[in-house]
C-alpha cells in the first residue's frame, strides 16, 4: 500500500514534467506571444516610473492614478473604451498591410480624410432619415480613407515608392486638405475661434450603447477586428496575402495577383482608419475640424506592433492603450504631469516592445525538454 | 523702389530667402541621414531627433545664455538618440524601420514633456550675418540675413562627398552599407560602424533642430516641426545618397516650404494650407517620378532595408 502510493507518487513525479514539456511545446509559442509583450510592457512602466521619479513625483502614485484613470471606476472604463474604439480601427490600418510585409504608418491621414468624407456625405444628405445618413457616412468614410491608403499601396506597387514614407507624407497632405477645406469651402461661418464645418445634426449622431456612455464606434471596431481576423486567417484571400507577405517571388510563381492583393488590403486598411474618422465625427465631435488630428492614427501604429499585427490581439491592446491615454487627464490633475507624459510612456512602450523582438525563441524554459 | 513696395517681386525674393532660411534643417537632417543610410541602416526617427534637438537647444540656450552651447547640446542629444536607435537595432531580428517609428513618437513625446516650461520664456537666438548690406531694399536685406549654421551645412556637403569617396572612414561606412559580409571579412564590426554612423547622423539632425528653435522660426512650441524630419529622410532617397545632391534638394525644398508664407505676405491667402503642404507634395511627386518598381535605385546602399 505504502509502496504503491510511493510508486504512484514517483510516477506522477516523473510523468508531470514530460506532460508539462508537451504542454509547453504545444503552447510555448502562444505563451511567448503573451509573456514577452507583457514583460516589455512591465519594463516600460518601470522605466517610465523612474523617469517620473526624476521629475520629483512618487512612482507609486503614478501607477495608482494610471490604474484609477484607466480601469479604476466604471466612469474611467467607459472613457477607456471610448478611446479604444478609434484605436482598434487605426491599428488595423497598420496590421492589415503588415500581412503583406508592408509598413504603413499613415493611419492618421486616412482618419482625417475619412472624417472629411463622412462629414461631406452627412452635409449633402441633410433632411434624409438618420439611418440613411449614417449608412452614407460609413460608406463615405470607408471609401475616403480606403482610397487614401490605396494610393500609398499603388505607389508602392506601380512606382516602387516606399510605402512607409509616402503614407506618412500623406498624413501631412491630408491635414493640409482638411485645414484648407474647414477654413474655406466647408467653413461654418458661425465657427469663429475654431474653424469647423457645419454640424452634421444631433439626429444623425450614432449615439451610445444603451446603459453606457460608450458610443457605437466600439462595436464598429470590434466587428472590423473580428472580420479582419477571419479574412486573414480563415479565407483563401487572407492565405494568399500571407503567402505574398512571406515570399513575394513564390507568390508570383504560383500565380497570385499580387497587385490586386496589395490594392485590396491597402483599401481595407485605409477603410478601417477612415471608419475611425467617421466614428469620431458621428459619435464625438459632430463636425470636422483640426481637433480630429488627435494622434489616434499614430497610437494605432503602436497598438498594431504591440499586438504583433494580429487583428484579434489588437482588441485588448487597444483597450490597454486607450486606458493609458484615458489616464492622462488624471495624471495631469493629480500629479501635475504634462499632457505629453502619455506620449512619453507610449514611446517607451514602443521601444521596449521592439527590443523584445530579440527574445522570441530564446526563452529556454518555454522550449520544453526536447 | 526704396520705399519697399517692389510688388510681386516680393514673392521670388521671399522664396529665395526662404530657400536659404528654411532649407537649413532639411540640409542637416538629410546629410545626417545620408551618413546613416550609407552604412546600411535607415533611421526614420530623425523627426523625433529634430524636435528633441530643437527643445534641448532652446532649453540650454535659455539656461546658459549661450545659443552655441544650445547647438552643441542639440547635437549631443541627437547623438544619444542615434545611439539608442543603433543599440536597439543591433539586437537580433529587430527591424530598423519600426525602431525609427518608435523613436519618432518617443522623441516628440519626450520633447513636449520636457519642453513644457520652455514655451513661455525667450532664449538668446543665434546671430545672423548680414549679406544684404549693399542693398536698400528691405526685402533683399531680409532674404540675405544668413545664419552661420547654413554656411556650415553648405561647406559640410562637399566635405562629406569627398569623405565618402576618399577617406578611410568613408570607405568603411560604404563597405558596411554595400555588404556587411565584406566589412566583417575585413575584420571590422558592422554594428560598431553603424552605431557611429547613426550617432553622427543623429548629431547633425539635432543641430538641424537647434536651427528651428534658435533661428527660424526661432521659438519653441509643440508645432515647431511638422514633418521636416521625415521629408528630409525622403529627400535622401531623391538625392541618391549623394551629399552634394542633398544640398541642392534641401534648397529646393526650402524654397517650396517658403512659398506659402511668401504668397501670404503679398495678400494671397486662399490656399495657404495647401501651399504649406508644398514640400510634402513635392517630395511625393519627386519620389513618384524617380522611383521605379523594376530596379533598385542607382546609388542605393545594398544593405538598406527600405530600398528592397
Amino acid at each position: 500500500m505504502t509502496s504503491e502510493t510511493a510508486d504512484s507518487a514517483e510516477a506522477v513525479g516523473t510523468i508531470t514534467p514530460t506532460a508539462d514539456a508537451g504542454f509547453l511545446q504545444r503552447h510555448g509559442g502562444t505563451i511567448e506571444y503573451v509573456l514577452i509583450p507583457g514583460a516589455a510592457l512591465a519594463g516600460a512602466l518601470v522605466v517610465f516610473g523612474i523617469f517620473v521619479m526624476m521629475s520629483g513625483k512618487n512612482p507609486l502614485d503614478l501607477y495608482f492614478y494610471m490604474y484609477q484613470g484607466a480601469f479604476g471606476t466604471w466612469f474611467s472604463w467607459q472613457n477607456t473604451l471610448t478611446r479604444a474604439a478609434p484605436l482598434i480601427l487605426t491599428a488595423l490600418c497598420t496590421a492589415l498591410p503588415a500581412q503583406l510585409g508592408m509598413v504603413i504608418i499613415g493611419g492618421e491621414g486616412a482618419l482625417l480624410i475619412g472624417a472629411l468624407s463622412a462629414t461631406s456625405a452627412a452635409l449633402l444628405l441633410q433632411g434624409m432619415p438618420p439611418l440613411v445618413v449614417q449608412i452614407a457616412m460609413v460608406i463615405a468614410g470607408v471609401i475616403g480613407g480606403g482610397l487614401w491608403i490605396m494610393l500609398a499601396g499603388a505607389l508602392r506597387q506601380y512606382r516602387g515608392v516606399n510605402e512607409t514614407i509616402s503614407s506618412l507624407l500623406l498624413v501631412y497632405i491630408a491635414l493640409a486638405i482638411l485645414n484648407h477645406l474647414v477654413e474655406g469651402m466647408m467653413r461654418d461661418p458661425a465657427s469663429l475661434n475654431k474653424p469647423s464645418t457645419r454640424e452634421i445634426g444631433a439626429a444623425n449622431m450614432i449615439g451610445s450603447i444603451p446603459g453606457t456612455d460608450v458610443h457605437w464606434g466600439l462595436v464598429f471596431g470590434l466587428i472590423a477586428a473580428v472580420a479582419a481576423y477571419i479574412l486573414i486567417y480563415h479565407t483563401v484571400f487572407g492565405f494568399a496575402a500571407r503567402v505574398a507577405g512571406g515570399n513575394i517571388r513564390a507568390a508570383k510563381i504560383v500565380g497570385l495577383g499580387v497587385s490586386k492583393l496589395i490594392l485590396t488590403i491597402c483599401f481595407l486598411a485605409g477603410g478601417a482608419a477612415g471608419l475611425a474618422g467617421m466614428v469620431e465625427v458621428a459619435a464625438v465631435q459632430g463636425r470636422t475640424n483640426a481637433n480630429l488630428a488627435a494622434g489616434y492614427g499614430f497610437t494605432g501604429i503602436l497598438v498594431a506592433f504591440l499586438a504583433r499585427q494580429n487583428p484579434l490581439a489588437i482588441i485588448p491592446v487597444a483597450i490597454l492603450l486607450g486606458g493609458i491615454s484615458a489616464s492622462g487627464g488624471l495624471l495631469q490633475r493629480r500629479l501635475g504631469l504634462p499632457d505629453a507624459s502619455v506620449l512619453v510612456l507610449q514611446g517607451i512602450i514602443f521601444v521596449f516592445v521592439l527590443a523584445s523582438d530579440a527574445l522570441y525563441g530564446r526563452i529556454s524554459f518555454l522550449k520544453g525538454k526536447s | 523702389m526704396a520705399d519697399g513696395s517692389i510688388g510681386l517681386w516680393t514673392v521670388p525674393l521671399a522664396v529665395l530667402g526662404g530657400a536659404i532660411r528654411v532649407s537649413t534643417p532639411f540640409l542637416f537632417v538629410s546629410l545626417g541621414e545620408c551618413i546613416t543610410e550609407r552604412s546600411g541602416r535607415i533611421n526614420l526617427g530623425l523627426e523625433g531627433t529634430l524636435v528633441m534637438g530643437a527643445m534641448s537647444a532652446y532649453g540650454i540656450s535659455y539656461l546658459t545664455g549661450s545659443p552655441w552651447l544650445g547647438v552643441l547640446a542639440a547635437g549631443i542629444t541627437g547623438a544619444l538618440l542615434g545611439a539608442l536607435h543603433a543599440g536597439i537595432c543591433s539586437l537580433p531580428r529587430v527591424n530598423d524601420v519600426a525602431v525609427g517609428i518608435a523613436l519618432m513618437l518617443f522623441g516628440t513625446g519626450l520633447a513636449f514633456y520636457l519642453g513644457k516650461p520652455l514655451i513661455e520664456p525667450t532664449a538668446p537666438r543665434l546671430p545672423a550675418i548680414d549679406f544684404g548690406w549693399w542693398s536698400d531694399i528691405p526685402q533683399v536685406r531680409a532674404a540675405l540675413r544668413i545664419n552661420v549654421l547654413f554656411l556650415i551645412g553648405v561647406v559640410l556637403a562637399p566635405i562629406l562627398y569627398w569623405a565618402f569617396r576618399i577617406t578611410r572612414w568613408g570607405l568603411l561606412i560604404r563597405t558596411a552599407g554595400e555588404s556587411s559580409d565584406a566589412a566583417r571579412a575585413m575584420g571590422h564590426s558592422v554594428l560598431l560602424i553603424r552605431l557611429r554612423a547613426t550617432m553622427v547622423g543623429g548629431f547633425l539632425a539635432g543641430i538641424g533642430g537647434s536651427f528651428l528653435s534658435l533661428f527660424y522660426p526661432g521659438s519653441w512650441n509643440e508645432g515647431l516641426s511638422s514633418g521636416q524630419g521625415i521629408t528630409a529622410v525622403a529627400l535622401v532617397i531623391f538625392a541618391r545618397w549623394d551629399p552634394l545632391l542633398c544640398l541642392w534638394a534641401s534648397l529646393a525644398f526650402g524654397g517650396a516650404a517658403a512659398l506659402g508664407p511668401a504668397l501670404q505676405s503679398v495678400g494671397v491667402t486662399s490656399g495657404y494650407h495647401l501651399f504649406n503642404a508644398a514640400p510634402y507634395i513635392l517630395t511625393l511627386a519627386i519620389m513618384i517620378i524617380t522611383c521605379s518598381p523594376k530596379r533598385t535605385l542607382t546609388g542605393a546602399p545594398a544593405e538598406l532595408s527600405i530600398t528592397r
